[in-house]
């Protein structure tokens, strides 16, 4: 892995990072996957055994499990940029 | 003046309903030892004003024998990642600081139904992510029987509010041990139940495949009580389940001890030597013990630190500065987002972030993320093997006692390694109990050490029965 390895990852997370940041994350993610990569060898042993999971999707009634506008006023109340009731965002389309 | 020392959940209850002295008397008696101690240990990161308006609300309660439960007027901490209505709720993040959350979690529902008294929110590491409350944005918690030492993570500030008597009981949560390694270097009870004992809907997700809400307490008893008050399935939480049967008394317990687990490296000898003792107190309570075989069980650590960043990475998406939570301002919406989460997000949750993003990326995905599943089923399974066999799993809690503030927060790896015995019960989402087991002295200072019990799943009335009789030895 290098720098720039580093640098694609923090813009995938959407994420800015320092110059010193990089350099930090680059050793200590390398030393991280450098451990993990021990059940690598596990599975080339036990052979790749995946499995359907045990746990199966839930579903329940598509209905609003609450009352219209009950929520409204925390909710806007937690918005850092608003108008109204309205979230407030900046442009996304360029003229 | 009440003996909060020496306080039990049943205890606070005969004396609330006996009318000795009433939930205001109780909560101000701890408001009192959280004045005292608090400033040195920083369990909390908020008391809350309304506490004695709360306990005046149980006082009522009792008066009129309006649904009184063992809980009424109970004194409890809150850690910061569970979500009461309209107070704020931080993880311990910049993020977060000022958001308040806009429902209540499930648990918090039931305690409030039960008339519990909330104290405050205890601090943490930043998102669950840690193992020494040090990664904490607002400053580290201290253990209350070294105040140079850290309380364990990442509910430090839970264990350490029970240990210095500044709560009776408290809600934390657990990840990969962060209830049972704090309470083991706090000398508490921590218990971590069976995934889906308890419904996650409130808790800030982490790694929402091993998360659970842990109660931690001083007495087995008192964590029984208040998991007995939290569990059970939940609509709200689809992989929750029925509560499990919390009393059924079995004779002639069988304990198994993974010799795989005695060869982990950095295993401190202090460490080794009280586990070897409290092996011999089973045996003297009349449990057989034997040596088993776990063949994965060291494969545990490097299955969930690959699992765990993939799942951050993709819960914590979530904060972008858009809807709630920390905005930055840049130079386009896009821009935002990068700005926000810089200064929003702390060193470790940023790290983890970044390997997670790199775990799931196109290429590695099938390298790690699907090779650490196949090896967590591996693990799973020889869990289910030897739960056919023995009642229970015996292991030291944590590799060491407590260790200093700042002693391993400069590489992670080390701090990870902290969690060894924690972190296979999560991978296998069965019950584990961390149980006080004694004391070491390290330079003039009394620390505690802790033993884990694991069980099969959903049969946490076996981890209680077996610690209380640990207890009661």
């Amino acid at each position: 892995m290098e720098i720039k390895d580093i640098e694609k990852l923090a813009k995938l997370a959407r994420i800015d990072l320092t110059e010193e940041q990089k350099q930090a994350y680059l050793k200590e993610i390398g030393e991280i996957l450098g451990y993990v990569d021990q059940i690598k060898d596990v599975v080339a042993k036990a052979g790749d055994q995946r499995r359907v999971p045990d746990l199966r999707n839930a579903v329940r009634a598509d209905q609003a499990s609450n009352i219209t506008g009950e929520n409204t006023d925390a909710l806007v109340a937690e918005f850092p940029r608003k108008e109204g009731n309205y979230l407030k965002v900046k442009k996304i389309l360029e003229n | 003046m009440i003996d909060t020392k020496s306080l039990t959940i049943r205890k606070a209850h005969d004396a609330l309903v006996k009318g000795e002295y009433t939930c205001v008397d109780l909560a101000t008696a701890y408001l009192e030892n959280i004045k005292k101690f608090d400033a040195n240990i920083h369990a909390y990161l908020e008391v809350y004003s309304d506490v004695l308006e709360q306990a005046k609300m149980a006082d009522e309660r009792i008066k009129n024998k309006d649904n009184v439960t063992l809980l009424t007027g109970i004194p409890i901490s809150v850690k910061d990642n569970i979500l009461i209505k309209g107070r704020i709720v931080s993880s311990a993040s910049k993020m977060l600081e000022n958001y308040h959350a806009t429902y209540d979690s499930t648990v918090i529902k039931k305690l409030k139904e039960a008339g519990a008294v909330f104290l405050g929110r205890t601090n943490m590491d930043e998102f669950a992510m840690g193992g020494s409350t040090e990664n904490s944005a607002f400053g580290p918690t201290h253990n209350p029987h070294d105040l140079s030492r850290v309380p364990g993570g990442t509910s430090g500030g839970a264990a350490a509010s029970v240990a210095g008597d500044m709560a009776l009981v408290a809600i934390g949560s657990d990840t990969g041990g962060s209830i049972r390694q704090p309470s083991s270097f706090c000398g508490v009870v921590g218990l971590k139940p069976t995934y889906g004992a308890v419904s996650r809907y409130g808790l800030m997700p982490m790694g929402s495949s091993f998360d659970q809400i842990s109660p931690c307490g001083k007495t087995l008893e008192d964590v029984k009580i208040v998991f007995d008050f939290i569990s059970g399935r939940d609509v709200m939480d689809s992989t929750s389940i029925e509560k499990p049967i919390l009393n059924k008394e079995k004779t002639k317990l069988k304990i198994g001890i993974p010799k795989e687990s005695m060869k982990v490296d950095g295993l401190d000898k202090v460490v080794l030597k009280n586990f070897t003792e409290s092996v011999e107190k089973f045996k003297k309570l009349g449990y057989e013990v034997k040596e088993i075989s776990l063949p994965n069980i060291n494969y545990s650590l490097a299955v969930y630190y690959t699992l765990i960043p993939a799942e951050i990475s993709s819960n914590l998406a979530r904060f972008d500065g858009v809807k709630y939570g920390l905005q930055q301002d840049g130079e386009n919406m896009v821009d935002d987002y990068f700005k926000s989460r810089q200064a929003g997000f702390g060193k470790e949750v940023t790290r983890r972030i970044i390997l997670g993003t790199y775990i799931l990326s196109s290429g590695y995905y099938d390298a790690y993320y699907n090779k650490a599943n196949i090896v967590r089923d591996l693990i799973r399974d020889d869990f289910k093997k030897v739960f056919q066999d023995v009642d229970l799993i015996l292991t030291p809690t944590a590799p060491s006692p407590a260790f200093k503030i700042g002693e391993k927060i400069s590489d992670p790896l080390t701090l990870y390694l902290e969690d060894i015995f924690t972190v296979p019960a999560n991978l296998a989402g069965i019950p584990a109990v961390s149980i006080p087991s004694g004391f070491t002295e390290i330079a003039g200072k009394k620390l505690p050490l802790g033993v884990q019990l694991m069980s099969a799943h959903s049969n946490e009335a076996v981890l209680f029965q077996a610690g209380t009789d640990f207890e009661n030895q």
